[in-house]
């Protein structure tokens, strides 16, 4: 049990000085998934029906595979910072809280990272 | 991790029955929480049956009759009698709000339901702890911060600056809001809470103070102030019907404003 005093402990180390750059990127990029969202449903309603050369064609559009590099980019973004806090909300412990923002970086970084290749990939092969 | 399920020595009991006197015909049940450190028995449920027709319309008068007529050894908070002391907070009915305000007839369900304010330690019955709470309110420096020469009257303020303090002085610190934060009752070890921050932005607010910038310095936290996730409990709980939430939305507005 700590003898610190009430004040004491609610001071801590001070704040942060930090948190208004994930606020405001968490809307940002709120923005952003909607609008590319929308762009995305209407361009597969659009190209409901058509063949693979077709929607490679469509993917090798420099427009078209910018906004879905887009896309992808913002919605990992926007989950990672969504998931950051949930733990922090929820993991209270400091050893496993640590460990879940790892894997949650290195998971987001990795599947983001994999999505854009693999965008680029079928865009830069035509 | 949260705490999903109450520790074993701390679930509720069925406690003891005091039923309506005789000839009683206007009788209303109250279930109150119980809970004496000194036994080490776990916290039970009493029932209290009351005749309202001697009794006055508040549930603080209920209790007040409860402690001087059946049961003396009831504790809790209580002064004013009027809803601007705060210390009659509690959890009546499922809802934070204050005793002395809150008329039995209007209590949601059949029984009225008294508990203490929830994610608090017990200290007896109806009575939390609230050091922690007190700790975090002298942390955001409640007074006027100015280092401008003291003037030889009064700091003088415009009334269209007076009004900006609207909704915010009325708080008197009762805790409802804080305590029916989800986000407190996870993280209130590190999370201001609404009632705090409410005061926090009632200085940062007020014209006359000299020090907004490191208030929002103080602030500027992922857990003191971040995480307010716009739940609105605090907003819909508040007996004075005041707005915590938005104060902490104007604070989080503040933040942006400054970088921009």
């Amino acid at each position: 049990m700590s003898l610190s005093t009430p004040i004491a402990r609610v001071r801590g180390l001070g704040a942060a000085r930090e948190g208004v750059e994930h606020f405001k990127w968490v809307r940002i990029t709120a923005i952003g998934n909607v609008a590319l969202a929308l762009w995305f449903v209407w361009s597969m309603v659009s190209l409901s029906g058509a063949d693979h050369a077709a929607l490679t064609a469509w993917l090798g559009g420099t427009v078209n595979a910018t906004l879905m590099v887009l896309l992808v980019v913002s919605t990992f973004a926007h989950a990672k910072m969504g998931c950051q806090v949930i733990i922090e909300d929820y993991v209270h412990h400091i050893g496993m809280k640590v460990a879940s923002l790892t894997v949650l970086n290195l998971a987001v970084y990795a599947f983001a990272t994999a999505a854009v290749v693999a965008i680029l990939k079928v865009a830069l092969s035509g | 991790m949260v705490e999903i399920a109450l520790p074993a020595n701390s679930r509720v009991t069925k406690g003891k029955h005091f039923p309506a006197p005789a000839g009683a015909k206007n009788v209303k049940t109250f279930k109150i929480y119980r809970y004496d450190p000194d036994t080490g028995d776990n916290p039970r449920l009493d029932t209290f049956e009351i005749d309202m027709d001697d009794c006055g319309p508040m549930v603080l008068d209920a209790l007040i009759k409860i402690k001087s007529e059946v049961d003396t050894t009831l504790t809790f908070r209580r002064s004013c009698r009027e809803g601007i002391c705060g210390s009659c907070s509690m959890n009546i009915g499922g809802t934070n709000t204050l005793a002395c305000t809150c008329a039995v007839e209007d209590v949601a369900g059949k029984d009225v339901a008294v508990y203490p304010l929830p994610h608090m330690n017990v200290v007896k019955d109806l009575v939390v702890d609230l050091t922690h709470f007190w700790a975090q309110y002298e942390s955001i420096k409640p007074w006027l911060r100015a280092e401008s020469p003291k003037p030889t009257k009064e700091r003088t303020q415009s009334v269209d600056d007076r009004e900006k303090l609207d909704g915010l002085y009325e708080c008197i610190l009762c805790a409802c809001c804080s305590t029916a934060c989800p986000s407190y009752w996870w993280n209130g070890d590190k999370y201001l809470g609404p009632a705090v921050l409410l005061q926090a932005y009632r200085w940062i607010a007020d014209t006359r103070d000299e020090s907004t910038g490191e208030r929002l310095d103080d602030l500027e936290d992922p857990f003191r102030l971040y995480r307010c996730h716009t739940i609105m409990n605090c907003t819909d709980t508040c007996p004075k019907g005041l707005n915590p939430a938005k104060a902490i939305a104007e604070i989080k507005q503040l933040m942006v404003e400054r970088t921009l």
